[in-house]
């Protein structure tokens, strides 16, 4: 029985609770990302920088808290300069359309060429940040670090493995379930919402229906804007924050979004835990578990390890592959390819 | 009286002009068909009504006042209603929300409105729950004509609203079609099922290869032998 | 043969007079290390107009083609390493072939069994324990082979040959892994290619940066042999302190000194041997260039070119007319990777060295990209031309970007916070260029500088 109690805090030390904080920060891009391409038609390459440039404005803003000595005590200061982050973040996203993705929407340009365009402000807003905080790593997360510590946790169950959690990982899971609540009602319940679902949905029958496509336009880049710097700077809270780290994060992001069903909010969400879980889960070494659950002589030798976490990485992408192999418009019928 | 006037309209994609100086006219509580043959630019004569594609020459009135140069999306707000040929529903939405969207731009309370159809499609009220996708094409139909009643249009333009249903479901939406008339909206349709519309239409325009061909009341048009051998099947 | 137009000579004349210039502003050594990797950046890039400009089938996947051609350039040149193969050479032969069986059943049972969902799990559960038997040889294997010598060797080495054979092998690599992605993933929508592509080649990456008995991995592999002569042996050969007396006559006889003759003379010799040897490469490079040039050209001029253009703008149509369109994309798709191939193998030629976690793709995919997008996509002289133009702009950045900073920055004290700060970010204002000259030419010149020639053919 102790083993098995044993074990069950093994998986979620290890697998359960990370992949939740982990798959969450996933699920806030993988939705910022699946509604420009709802809306907006196009697969945004500049979503990661989007991320990037929302969680470098709240460490600034952070940093000059801290300065002034005004903090949450146990919270991360982080929290209390993430709105002005998400003003920032929506500010850029709406100069952006303005200045570059209008002109191609009102061409009517083919969804790739809107892709490469989406490149150039990559490397514009790669620049801005690396010219504006640098390249170095930059741990920003103050207050209480840890809600229980893992010697805490073993000496109030006398069991033998330890179960830490990360106040960063729990407010990633509270802030994800807010966001998303506010999310999927704003979508459902409201007019606005309802609108854009229609935009998504048929965009010549929403012009008939009087729905105005610029305003649909300017609240999903609001939109984009909250989930982008959200998901950026919880990344970076959890993770510490590099810059260069959001390009590849770029691609697990795409990655659930696509498997979910692009296009599809509800499985954006869902394929970001899907990624999440199996990056984590493939490349976990379950000797300690088997340890625990298997009687003496099975135990194994081995570390019981599908994948090096060296490949954690190219997990994402393989369940991808085979995704678009198996059912291409994803686990929740997203867009026709 | 609100009316709808199409004059010396002259249009088409691409600057290849399909219809050349054609007139149209469509009053509040009548019935207009337009029917011809096969590429004759009856579609297209009713997008140029609406803006949906720009004129090289001519003018739209509607009520009296010049509207060649609105958006659609501005000329919904007037009075005018559309309902596509296809794509017509929001297929990933409810029927409710689908109704819900023909009246966005309302102000006032539109619940009165969705009863109202509700009571001219009273299947919609059963599946109001349902997405529209899922529906059969009747069904959908009958879903896109309510979207469009949702704005309280003057004047509501059909496309082709009976392409692909059985005959029973034309029948139905015919008499769907009479009994919006009695509420004084002016209705605009292009039909393939020419004879079958006619019966219903209080006046008709004939078009071929782009032109004005013929006008006159739906009994004129049907008893016309020249019209029905040309395309009613004699 | 082709004619050019005029303002295609403009671009040639253009692209020439830059080096003419670095060369006597910066030195003429600048000038060759610029070359040559301009001429291999336009490789790179005409192997992606072939696929995009021809047909419009995107690929992101440079960077991953390029570290195979990369792996070519090592397993074609580095001597091999005996013990290794010894240690580990059975257990990768068995793997390699229980993969091979492995697949095999997998094909077959896609053949005999028809039920859709049993199948997927009759394949998920063979190919699950086929991997795990296959790990068992294979780790044990691997495991031997990077205990070899793991400080200098640790990994399988090469076949010892000369490394211009890499160039040819580096495509076929590349165009064997372009075959897989493209029997999976082509016929998807372009968006769709261009983030599966972008994802294949991370995971080819990852794969060479942690296979270590295979390239050695994260440890790099340095010290391949070169096509052309090292530095040192021309310095001490006969003909070449000739060649350079004779090339200087002149400049030594306005010497009179006997030893500042001679100290004028070794210089010569160094600074001639480095120039000597980058030009060695430079003819090399221009060689290759031409001749994908001068192919690509006849290809696009042939019936088959017509052909892809016609599928490029109408799919529908040219499906229509018979045309078996996954097919003809798999086979430029694969055209065009090869060639991507070729550079990679002639990067690391050129480097010498073959480092896996060099390979970014900013860098190496999206940098191509823009270098076809400006070319202009279509026009294989434009490729040549992106490829100069971005890599010259990619290199000449920093400089420019100091002297401009320092100009705006005059009246501040040289240790004034912003100033520092800003000369510190030169090295970042490049991506800011790439940027901007990206999103203007797609705004104002969207068919690129020189743009496609509209054929009535």
């Amino acid at each position: 029985m102790i083993d098995f109690l044993n074990s069950l805090v093994v998986l979620l030390n290890f697998i359960i609770i990370p992949g939740l904080s982990y798959g969450s920060q996933l699920a806030l891009g993988a939705l910022g990302v699946t509604f420009v391409y709802a809306i907006l038609r196009f697969a945004n390459f500049a979503h990661g920088e989007i991320m990037s440039f929302g969680a470098m404005i709240t460490i600034l803003f952070t940093w000059f808290f801290q300065s002034q000595n005004i903090g949450l005590g146990i919270l991360p200061t982080a929290l209390l300069a993430l709105p002005i982050g998400i003003i920032a973040t929506i500010i850029l996203c709406i100069i952006s359309d303005k200045f570059v993705f209008q002109y191609y929407r009102h061409q009517k340009s083919v969804p790739v060429v809107l892709a490469m365009v989406s490149i150039g402000v990559m490397f514009v807003v790669n620049a801005i940040i690396r010219i504006i905080i640098g390249t170095e790593t930059i741990k920003f997360s103050d207050g209480q670090k840890f809600i229980m510590k893992a010697k805490q946790f073993k000496v109030m169950t006398g069991l033998n493995e330890g179960l830490a959690l990360k106040s960063s990982q729990v407010i990633t899971i509270f802030l994800t379930i807010i966001l998303l609540s506010f999310t999927f009602w704003f979508l459902q319940k409201t007019k606005t919402g309802k609108s854009m679902r229609a935009f998504s949905d048929n965009e010549d029958l929403a012009l008939l229906s009087g729905i105005n496509p610029d305003r649909v336009v300017f609240i999903t880049w609001m939109i984009v804007g909250v989930l982008a710097c959200v998901a950026g700077t919880l990344y970076g809270l959890d993770k510490s924050y590099k810059p260069i780290i959001y390009l590849n994060l770029v691609l697990p992001v795409f990655a659930s979004a696509i498997v979910g069903g692009i296009g599809n909010p509800f499985g954006a969400v869902v394929g970001g835990y899907v990624i999440a879980f199996s990056e984590i889960m493939i490349t976990y070494a379950y000797k300690k578990f088997f340890v625990y659950i298997l009687p003496g002589p099975l135990e194994p030798s081995g570390l019981v390890q599908l994948l090096s976490t060296d490949y954690k990485f190219a997990v994402s992408f393989t369940i991808l592959v085979i995704v678009l192999l198996i059912r291409p418009s994803g686990i929740f019928k997203g867009r026709v390819l | 009286m609100n009316n709808l006037i199409g004059k010396n309209l002259t249009a088409g994609y691409g600057g290849v002009d399909i219809i050349k100086d054609i007139n149209l006219e469509v009053n509040e509580g009548e019935i207009v068909v337009i029917v011809g043959p096969n590429g004759a630019g009856k579609s297209t004569a009713m997008k140029a009504l609406l803006g949906m594609l720009s004129l090289t020459s001519g003018s739209v009135e509607y009520s009296n006042k010049e509207i060649s140069s609105m958006l659609p999306q501005n000329r919904i707000n007037l009075g005018l209603a559309f309902v596509p040929q296809t794509n017509n529903v929001f297929t990933g939405m409810t029927v409710e929300e689908n109704l819900e969207m023909g009246g966005f731009l309302r102000e006032d309370d539109i619940i009165h409105t969705i009863n109202d159809v509700y009571d001219l499609f009273p299947i919609l009220k059963e599946k109001r729950n349902q997405s529209a996708g899922e529906l059969s094409g009747g069904q959908r139909q009958q879903v896109a004509f309510g979207r469009a009643l949702m704005t309280k249009p003057k004047i509501l333009m059909l496309d082709e609203p009976t392409a692909g249903v059985s005959p029973i479901v034309m029948d139905e939406l015919f008499s769907r079609i009479i009994e919006v008339r009695k509420t004084g909206v002016g209705i605009l349709m292009v039909e393939q099922n020419a004879k079958q519309a006619l019966g219903i239409a209080d006046r008709g325009y004939v078009l071929v290869n782009g032109k004005n061909s013929r006008d006159g009341s739906g009994e004129e048009l049907l008893n016309n032998p020249a019209v029905r051998k040309s395309f009613l099947g004699g | 043969m082709m004619k050019f137009e005029r303002y295609e000579w403009i671009a040639i004349a253009i692209m020439i007079s830059l080096f003419i210039f670095v060369g006597f502003i910066q030195g003429w050594s600048v000038s060759l290390v610029i070359l040559n990797m301009c001429i291999i950046s336009a490789i790179m890039t005409m192997g992606v107009n072939i696929s995009w400009g021809y047909a419009g089938v995107i690929n992101f996947g440079v960077m991953g083609f390029l570290a195979m051609g990369g792996l070519a350039a090592v397993i074609v040149s580095y001597p091999p390493i005996r013990e290794a193969w010894q240690v580990g050479g059975t257990g990768l032969g068995i793997s390699l072939i229980l993969l091979a069986m492995l697949v095999f059943a997998v094909m077959y049972i896609n053949k005999v069994v028809i039920k859709k969902s049993s199948k997927y799990w009759i394949n998920g559960i063979i190919i699950f324990l086929g991997i795990i038997i296959i790990r068992y040889f294979y780790l044990n294997a691997t495991a031997n082979i990077e205990d070899v010598n793991p400080a200098l060797a640790g990994f399988l080495g090469g076949l010892g040959l000369p490394i211009i054979f890499s160039w040819f092998v580096g495509g076929l690599f590349a165009a064997g892994v372009a075959f897989i992605i493209g029997k999976v993933a082509l016929g998807l929508r372009s968006d769709y290619l261009a983030i599966v592509t972008l994802g294949i080649s991370e995971i080819v990456v990852s794969v060479l940066k942690h296979e270590e008995w295979l390239s050695r991995g994260v440890k790099n592999v340095i010290g391949l042999k070169r096509p052309v002569p090292y530095e040192i042996d021309l310095q001490n050969a006969d003909w070449f302190i000739n060649l350079v007396t004779y090339l200087n006559t002149s400049k030594l006889n306005n010497v009179i000194d006997i030893n500042d003759k001679q100290e004028l003379l070794n210089n010569l010799i160094i600074d001639g041997s480095g120039i000597f040897v980058k030009l060695s490469y430079a003819i090399l490079f221009l060689i290759v260039m031409l001749i994908i040039f001068y192919f690509a050209n006849k290809a696009q001029l042939s019936p088959w070119g017509r052909m892809m253009r016609a599928i490029r703008d109408n799919e529908t149509a040219a499906n229509a007319m018979g045309k078996d369109v996954v097919k003809q994309h798999l086979i430029i798709f694969v055209i065009g990777a090869a060639i991507v191939g070729v550079a990679g193998a002639m990067l690391v030629t050129l480097d010498g060295l073959f480092t896996p976690s060099g390979y970014r793709p900013l860098r190496f995919t999206f940098i191509i990209w823009i270098m076809v997008i400006v070319g202009g996509s279509g026009n294989n002289l434009g490729a040549i031309f992106g490829g100069f133009v971005i890599w010259f702009a990619w290199i000449e950045a920093a400089p420019l970007t100091t002297f401009i900073i320092n100009q705006l920055t005059l009246g501040l004290e040289p240790t004034n916070a912003l100033k520092v700060h800003l000369l510190d970010s030169v090295p970042y204002f490049r991506y800011l260029f790439m940027g901007l000259i990206l999103l203007l030419i797609l705004r104002y010149r969207p068919k690129g500088i020189i743009p496609e020639r509209v054929r009535h053919s």
